[in-house]
C-alpha cells in the first residue's frame, strides 16, 4: 500500500521564557492509505502538536523541523501559505476535541458546512447543500436539511461533533487528523462517534491519524500504535503487537491502569505510574521516562534509539531482549 | 427575536418614565422656580401670581403628569430667555448636533475598527505600535486643545478649513475629526482585544483547518464575533457625543443643542434645560435599545434563545 504520509525527524521547538521548549523530539512513521494510525500518551506528551505541526496550524514562534515530511509524494514544509491553505480542510482536515467550541457561533451549521467546499471546489451553493445534507445523514444526523438553518448552539455535543465530522469530509480528504475526538463526549456517545467514523473511513477510504489518551479507543481504531512520551515514540507497532506484548515498562505501565473485565480481581489495585512527565525545556539526554520506570538502570542515561523488536514492532529501551521478555510476560500476566 | 425586542422595549419606556421624572425634579432642584421665574426685584404677590399661573401650587405628582402629558403632546414648556417654545428651539438646534455627531461616530468607527483589526492580527508590529500611540494621545490629548490645534494649521496657517459657522459641510470637517479623535481610542481598543480574544478561539483554528483564506478567517469569522460589543458601545458613544459636544460646539461656533445647553445654564432657563435633558435622555434610550437590538441579531444566541 502506498505511504500517503511520510515524515522523518520531525521537530517542534518552542522558545518560552524559561528557554527552549522541544515537546515533539524527532517522530519517524508513516501513514498508509486508508489505515488507522493511533498516536496515545498522556496530556503534554506532545501528541497534539505533532499533529497540528503536519498541517502546520501551529502559532509563528513555534518551529517545526524534519528531515522529511510529505504528504501524498508533496513536501509540506516546503508549501507556501496559499498551497497550505488549498491542502487543508481539501485533502487533510481535521476534526477537534471541543465539539462544543470548534464551531463558530454567529453562522448556521450549513453556512460552514458549504463554505468548506465552495472554498476548495467550483461548485454552485445548491450542489454544495446537496453534499451537507448528504454528509449530515451520513453521520447520522435525523432532518439534515432543516438543520442546516440551525446554529451550533442549538445542538447537543455529541450533533455538534457528528457536524464537525461532516465538514472535516465535505472535501472527500485522503487524510482526516482527529484529534482526541471523544473526550469531550458522554461514553454511550463515544461509542457511537468511533463505529460512525470506522465506517466511514471504509466507505471513503481515508487514512486516520487518532491521537488519544484513551486506550480503549486505540484497542477499538488502531491498524497501528505509536505510544508517546515525553515528545518522542517510546514504543511503536501493529495495535494486535503492543496490546498483546508490551515491550516498553511505559507501554505497560499505560495498560496496567486499565482495569480487564474477568481479568482484574474484585478489589484489587488498578495500576498506576508515580510520578509526573519531565520537563521539556532545553536539552535532554537519556531516556525520558528513566525517573519514573521501575526497571531503570545506570545505562537508562544515555540516549536510547528505536530499535526493532519483532517485525514492524520497534521500542525505545536500554534493556535486553532476555530482560525485556520477562517483564513483558510478567506484566500480561 | 421578537420577545426579546419587546422586553427591551418595556425596559427602555421605564428608563424613560424614570429619567424624565428625573428631568421634570431637576426645576424644583434649584430652589422655588416661581423665584426665579419672576426674577429680580418681584414683589411676593407677583411670585404669588407666577406660582397659580404655572400650577407649582399643586402637588408635585399631579404638576408631574400635568407636564407629562404636555410633554408628550410635544409642549415642553417656554423658554424664560427667548420666549419662545422650548420644542421650537430644540428643533432649531438639534439638526447640527444630530450631523455632527452622526459624523463623529461614523468618523472613529472607520478609522477605529480597521486599525483595531490590524493591531490585533499583528499584534506588537508597527501597526499595534502606531494604533496605540493614536489612542493613548486621543485620550490624554484634551479636545479643546486639539481642535485650537487644528485651528492654527488650517485655518490660520493654511487657510484652508473655516473655523466657525455651520454652513457648508467644509465647516463640519475639524469639529468632527475633534469629536471622533476622542471617540475613537476606546472603539480601537474594544476592536484589537475582541479581535484577539476571538483570533485566540477554536473555532478560528477549525476556520483556518477548513483551509480558508486569511482574509475569510479574519473577516467573515473574527470580526462578527469581535465587533458585537464595539455595537454597544457605539450607541452609547454616539449619546454621549450628542450631550458632550458642548466644549466642540463652542469652539467651533456651530450653533448646536450642545451650545445652547451650555448657554441656558448660564442664563437660569430652566425649560430649556430640562426639554434638552429629556430629549438627550430619550435620544439615549432609544441609541441603547436599537443596540440591544442590532446586537440580538448580530449573536444567535440571543436571537434565536
Amino acid at each position: 500500500m502506498t505511504n500517503i504520509v511520510e515524515v522523518e525527524n520531525l521537530r517542534v521547538k518552542i522558545p518560552v521564557s524559561a528557554g527552549m521548549l522541544n515537546p515533539v523530539r524527532g517522530l519517524t512513521f508513516e501513514i498508509k492509505k486508508g489505515e488507522t494510525l493511533c498516536v496515545v500518551g498522556e496530556s503534554g506528551s506532545g501528541k497534539s502538536l505533532s499533529a497540528f505541526s503536519l498541517m502546520k496550524l501551529l502559532p509563528k514562534i513555534a518551529d517545526i523541523s524534519a528531515d522529511k515530511m510529505q504528504f501524498m509524494g508533496r513536501d509540506i514544509l516546503k508549501m507556501s501559505p496559499s498551497e497550505l491553505q488549498n491542502m487543508r480542510g481539501n485533502r487533510m482536515a481535521m476534526i477537534f476535541q471541543e465539539p462544543m467550541t470548534a464551531l463558530n457561533p454567529s453562522y448556521t451549521i450549513g453556512n460552514q458546512l458549504v463554505e468548506v467546499l465552495r472554498r476548495h471546489q467550483n461548485v454552485s451553493v445548491k450542489e454544495a447543500t446537496e453534499r451537507a445534507i448528504y454528509l449530515l445523514e451520513k453521520v447520522g444526523i435525523t432532518a439534515a436539511a432543516s438543520r442546516l438553518s440551525q446554529y451550533p448552539h442549538q445542538l447537543s455535543g455529541g450533533l455538534r461533533q457528528r457536524v464537525v465530522i461532516a465538514m472535516a469530509l465535505m472535501c472527500g480528504p485522503d487524510l482526516i487528523i482527529a484529534d482526541e475526538p471523544t473526550t469531550a463526549l458522554d461514553v454511550t456517545i463515544q461509542a457511537q462517534i468511533l463505529h460512525l467514523l470506522k465506517e466511514l473511513q471504509e466507505e471513503f477510504e481515508m487514512a486516520i491519524l487518532l491521537i488519544t489518551h484513551d486506550l480503549g479507543v486505540v484497542a477499538r481504531m488502531a491498524d497501528r500504535v505509536a505510544v508517546m512520551y515525553a515528545g518522542e515514540f517510546v514504543e511503536t507497532g501493529t495495535a494486535e503487537q503492543v496490546f498483546k506484548q508490551p515491550v516498553h515498562p511505559y507501554t505497560q505501565g499505560l495498560l496496567s491502569c486499565i482495569p480487564v473485565p474477568g481479568k482484574t480481581a474484585r478489589g484489587s489495585r488498578l495500576g498506576s505510574i508515580p510520578g509526573i512527565v519531565p520537563s521539556l525545556i532545553g536539552d535532554m539526554r537519556g531516556c525520558a521516562f528513566r525517573s519514573r520506570c521501575p526497571h531503570a538502570n545506570g545505562a537508562c542515561h544515555n540516549n536510547v534509539p528505536l530499535e526493532k523488536w519483532s517485525d514492524d514492532h520497534f521500542k525505545r529501551c536500554v534493556l535486553d531482549d532476555t530482560a525485556l521478555t520477562s517483564i513483558a510476560k510478567e506484566a500480561i500476566a | 427575536m421578537l420577545i426579546y425586542s419587546l422586553k427591551r422595549l418595556l425596559l427602555a419606556i421605564l428608563v424613560a418614565i424614570t429619567v424624565s421624572f428625573i428631568s421634570f425634579s431637576l426645576l424644583f432642584l434649584a430652589g422655588d422656580p416661581a423665584i426665579a421665574m419672576a426674577g429680580e426685584g418681584a414683589t411676593d404677590q407677583d411670585i404669588e401670581n407666577i406660582r397659580q399661573l404655572y400650577g407649582f401650587d399643586k402637588p408635585v405628582l399631579v404638576q408631574y403628569f400635568d407636564w407629562l402629558l404636555r410633554a408628550i403632546g410635544g409642549n415642553l414648556g417656554e423658554s424664560f430667555y427667548f420666549k419662545t417654545p422650548v420644542v421650537h428651539l430644540i428643533a432649531e438646534h438639534m439638526p447640527v448636533t444630530m450631523t455632527l455627531g452622526a459624523m463623529g461616530i461614523t468618523f472613529a468607527l472607520s478609522l477605529a475598527v480597521p486599525l483595531g483589526v490590524l493591531a490585533a492580527i499583528r499584534p506588537n508590529s508597527i501597526i499595534d505600535r502606531i494604533a496605540l500611540l493614536i489612542s493613548v494621545s486621543g485620550q490624554a490629548l484634551p479636545s479643546f486643545w486639539f481642535a485650537l490645534v487644528l485651528v492654527v494649521i488650517f485655518t490660520v496657517t493654511l487657510g484652508w478649513l473655516p473655523a466657525s459657522g455651520s454652513d457648508t459641510w467644509l465647516h463640519f470637517l475639524m469639529p468632527t475629526v475633534v469629536l471622533s479623535y476622542y471617540a475613537a481610542p476606546a472603539f480601537m481598543r474594544l476592536t484589537r482585544a475582541g479581535m484577539l480574544d476571538v483570533l485566540g478561539s477554536d473555532y478560528i483554528r477549525t476556520a483556518r483547518a477548513k483551509g480558508l483564506t486569511t482574509k475569510s478567517v479574519f473577516l467573515k469569522h473574527a470580526l462578527r464575533n469581535a465587533i458585537i460589543p464595539v455595537v454597544s458601545l457605539a450607541a452609547v458613544q454616539f449619546g454621549f457625543m450628542l450631550g458632550g459636544s458642548v466644549i466642540v460646539e463652542s469652539i467651533f461656533a456651530l450653533n448646536g443643542a450642545g451650545s445652547l445647553a451650555w448657554e441656558s445654564i448660564g442664563r437660569n432657563d430652566f425649560p430649556t434645560v430640562q426639554g434638552l435633558i429629556l430629549v438627550f435622555a430619550l435620544i439615549y434610550i432609544v441609541l441603547t435599545f436599537l443596540a440591544d437590538v442590532l446586537n440580538a441579531w448580530l449573536d444567535p444566541k440571543i436571537r434565536i434563545g
